[in-house]
C-alpha cells in the first residue's frame, strides 16, 4: 500500500548517523533499532510496543497512514513513551505522547485552497480513497468552499487500492470542474493518473492538486502522466536553503545518485534532529522532561525554519504549492511567506466552526 | 446523458481488463482445480517483464512475458503444486505462501515503489472517451480469446487438455500422459497472466503488490462464468464490467464493489456452477 515507508525509515537512519559524527548527544551515540510495520495496522502497535517494553528505546520515529497512527497511539499513552510522527495528516488530534512534524491540515490543505481560490479556481471536483485521511480533508474543503464562494461538482471515493478509475474520470468530464482536489492513497494515483491522461485532459485546462504525490511518487506514476499538475507540500528536492543542499548531498551519497528526496523524508529526517536538540536542553532523554524541553525547540531545516509549538506538539512549517516538472521535480509557484502556526483542530479559522 | 452513454464502452473495457486477467484462471482454476492464489504474481512478473524491456518494444514484451510467467508457473507446478492435487484447501495455503514470496523478492529486486512504464507513443491519444490503450486492451483480450479457442479445439494438445479436464482417470486410461496435458495446462495459464501483466502498464500502478489488487477480481469472473468455460469467462467478464461501470456511474466505487459482489452470490444461489458448465456422469 505505502510506497515511501522505506524512503522515510533511511532518511531517519542518516539524520542518526549525521548525528552520531557530530558527537552523539549528551555525549552519547543513538544507536537505530528498526523495525517493519508491514503496512499493517496491528503489526504497527505490536512492533511499537516491541520497542518500548523489550528494546526499552529511548523514542520512536515511524508511521505512515492515519490508520497505522491511530492503531499505535494508545501503545504509546498507555506506556507514556514518544512517538515522531513524519507525515501529513487529517489533524484532529494531539496526543501528549505524539509529536507530529508533518504538516496539519492548515499547513498543506488549506493553503492549498488559498491557491486555487487565489487562481479563480471556483468548481472543485473532489477525489479521494475511502478512509479517514480523504474523508476529513473533504469535510474541510467544503467547508472552506462554502465559506469562499466555491462550489463543489462532486465528491467520490474508491476502496484503497482501486486501479479502475475510467468511469471516475468520466463523471469528472461531465461535471466539467475547473480543479480536481486529489486525496487518493498511494498506488491508487498511478492508475487516476494514467488513466486520466490518457483520456487526453491537460493540466492546463483541469489542474489536479494533489497532497499525497511527492517526488517518490512522480517516479512510479510515470513523469509523463503528472507533469504540469500541483501538489501541496512543505518540502520539495528542489527547495532553496542550504540545509537542503547539505541534506540532498548526504542522502544520495549515501543511497544512489538516483535517489529522490520528499517532504515526508525531510519531515522524518527533521523528526530525529528535533527530539536530539529537544534531548539536550533537557539534558536527559526521558520523555517527560523532553516533552517539556521540546517546546519552542527552532531549528534551521532543508524545509526553512522549523519551531516546535508546546501546545499542541505540531511544528510551525512552511506551505509551499509546486508544480511537477518534466524531469520528475517539483517546482515552487507559492509559498506561504513564513512557517505557519500549527492549529490541528482549526481553532482559528471561523469557517471550521462546526467541523469538531 | 452522454456520461450514461460513455459508460457502455467503459463498461466493454473494463470487461476486457476483466477477461485478460482471468484467462489464465480459466486455466489453472477452471480445469485443474488449483486456486492459485499466486496468479496475481505472475501478472506482476508480466508487468516487470514489460518494465525489463523497455526501450525494446511494448510488443515483444507481450509473448516474453507470457514465457517468464508460464516458465514462473511451470516451476510452481513441477516443485509444489503437483505433490497437492486433489487437496484444494492445502494449494490455496500454499500458494498464497508463494504468492507473499514473490512480492517480497519483487520488493528485493526493484524496490518497494512503484517502477515507471511508459505507454508508446502509438497508444497515446483516442476515440470518444477510449483511449487508444483501452482500445489495445480489448483487441488483446479478444486476440487472446481467439488464440485459446483455436488451441482447444483445433489442435491435438488441446483436446487432450479438454479430456483430462472432464474425466481425468478415463484420460488417463487412454493413453494420456495427465501430467504433461498438466505442466503445459499450468505453463499456458500462468503466461496469460503474464500477458496480463503487461497489459495492465498501460493503466494501472506497477509495483511488487500489483498482483492483490487483481486477483479477487480474477476469480469472480471464472467462478461466475463457470469453471473452465471460456464462453463462461467471456459473458462474466462482460457482464461484471457493464454492472461495474453503471453502479459506479449512478453511486460510487465503493457502492458498486457491493452491488458486483451481492450480484455474483444471488447469480450463483440460481446457477451454482456458472453461467455454463460441462455436463457430465461423473458423480463429483
Amino acid at each position: 500500500m505505502a510506497i515511501s515507508e522505506v524512503t522515510v525509515r533511511d532518511a531517519e537512519l542518516l539524520a542518526v548517523e549525521e548525528i552520531n559524527a557530530a558527537g552523539g548527544v549528551l555525549g552519547k551515540k543513538l544507536e537505530p533499532v528498526v523495525e517493519d510495520g508491514a503496512s499493517d495496522w496491528p503489526t504497527f502497535a505490536e512492533k511499537a510496543t516491541k520497542l518500548i517494553a523489550q528494546d526499552k528505546v529511548a523514542t520512536v520515529f515511524g508511521g505512515w497512514t492515519s490508520a497505522s497512527r491511530k492503531a499505535m497511539l494508545p501503545v504509546f499513552e498507555k506506556r507514556k513513551a514518544l512517538l515522531w510522527y513524519p507525515v501529513q495528516y487529517e489533524g484532529l488530534e494531539s496526543s501528549p505522547y505524539i509529536f507530529y512534524t508533518g504538516a496539519t491540515t492548515n499547513q498543506q490543505i488549506v493553503p492549498g485552497l488559498d491557491y486555487l481560490k487565489e487562481q479563480g479556481k471556483k468548481k472543485l471536483f473532489l477525489v479521494g480513497s475511502d478512509y479517514v485521511f480523504p474523508r476529513t480533508a473533504n469535510k474541510i474543503i467544503k467547508a472552506y468552499a462554502a465559506a469562499n464562494g466555491m462550489e463543489v461538482l462532486g465528491e467520490e471515493y474508491t476502496p484503497l487500492g482501486h486501479t479502475e478509475y475510467s468511469t471516475l474520470v468520466n463523471k469528472i468530464t461531465e461535471a466539467k470542474p475547473d480543479a480536481v482536489f486529489n486525496t487518493l492513497n498511494g498506488d491508487s494515483n498511478v492508475a487516476f493518473f494514467k488513466q486520466l491522461k490518457s483520456t487526453g485532459i491537460t493540466a492546463d485546462q483541469m489542474p489536479v492538486m494533489s497532497v499525497s504525490v511527492a517526488e517518490e511518487e512522480v517516479k512510479g506514476i510515470g513523469v509523463d502522466n503528472v507533469a504540469g499538475q500541483l501538489v501541496a507540500w512543505n518540502y520539495y528536492q528542489t527547495t532553496d536553503t542550504p540545509a537542503n543542499e547539505k541534506f540532498v548531498a548526504a542522502f544520495k551519497a549515501k543511497y544512489g545518485a538516483d535517489k529522490v528526496t520528499s517532504d515526508p523524508m525531510e519531515a522524518g529526517y527533521n523528526a530525529v534532529y528535533l527530539w536530539a536538540e529537544a534531548v539536550k536542553k533537557a539534558g536527559s532523554t526521558d520523555v517527560e522532561a523532553v516533552k517539556k524541553a521540546a517546546g519552542g525547540v527552532s531549528l534551521d531545516r532543508p524545509e526553512g525554519k522549523v519551531t516546535i509549538d508546546g501546545d499542541n506538539q505540531h511544528v510551525y512549517k512552511t506551505a509551499r504549492i509546486g508544480v511537477v516538472q518534466p524531469d520528475g521535480q517539483i517546482k515552487e509557484v507559492w509559498n506561504s511567506g513564513e512557517p505557519i502556526k500549527p492549529d490541528p483542530y482549526l481553532k482559528t479559522y471561523p469557517w471550521a466552526g462546526g467541523l469538531v | 446523458m452522454e456520461g450514461v452513454l460513455n459508460q457502455l464502452p467503459i463498461g466493454l473495457s473494463i470487461g476486457a481488463v476483466l477477461l485478460l486477467i482471468a484467462l489464465g484462471l480459466t486455466f489453472t482454476f477452471g480445469q485443474m482445480g488449483v486456486i492459485n492464489m499466486a496468479h496475481g504474481e505472475f501478472i506482476m512478473a508480466g508487468a516487470y517483464t514489460a518494465y525489463l524491456l523497455q526501450g525494446v518494444g511494448f510488443l515483444i514484451a507481450l509473448p516474453a512475458a507470457f514465457v517468464v510467467a508460464g516458465v514462473m508457473g511451470l516451476i510452481l507446478e513441477r516443485t509444489l503444486i503437483r505433490r497437492f492435487y486433489g487437496r484444494p484447501l492445502d494449494t490455496l495455503l500454499l500458494t498464497w505462501g508463494v504468492s507473499l514470496m514473490l512480492q517480497q523478492l519483487a520488493r528485493d529486486l526493484f524496490g518497494a515503489p512503484n517502477v515507471q512504464v511508459a505507454s508508446p507513443a502509438w497508444l497515446r491519444g483516442g476515440i470518444g472517451i477510449l483511449p487508444y490503450n483501452r482500445l489495445f486492451i480489448m483487441a488483446l483480450a479478444a486476440a487472446s480469446v481467439l488464440a485459446i479457442w483455436a488451441y482447444m479445439n483445433r489442435t491435438g494438445q488441446g483436446r487432450r487438455m479438454r479430456a483430462v479436464m472432464q474425466n481425468r482417470r478415463l484420460a488417463a486410461t487412454s493413453g494420456i500422459d495427465t501430467g504433461r496435458v498438466d505442466q503445459r495446462t499450468f505453463f499456458i495459464g500462468s503466461g496469460l497472466a503474464g500477458v496480463a501483466g503487461v497489459a495492465l502498464t498501460l493503466i494501472g500502478p506497477v509495483g511488487p503488490t500489483l498482483g492483490t489488487y487483481y486477483i479477487v477480481d480474477a476469480f469472480l469472473v471464472v467462478v461466475a462464468g463457470g469453471l473452465g468455460q471460456l464462453r463462461g469467462a467471456v459473458l462474466a467478464a462482460a457482464g461484471l464490467g457493464l454492472l461495474n461501470s453503471y453502479a459506479e456511474f449512478w453511486s460510487d466505487a465503493s457502492l458498486a464493489k457491493v452491488v458486483v459482489f451481492v450480484a455474483i452470490i444471488g447469480f450463483l444461489q440460481i446457477r451454482p456452477q456458472g453461467l455454463f458448465f460441462v455436463r457430465s456422469r461423473a458423480l463429483t
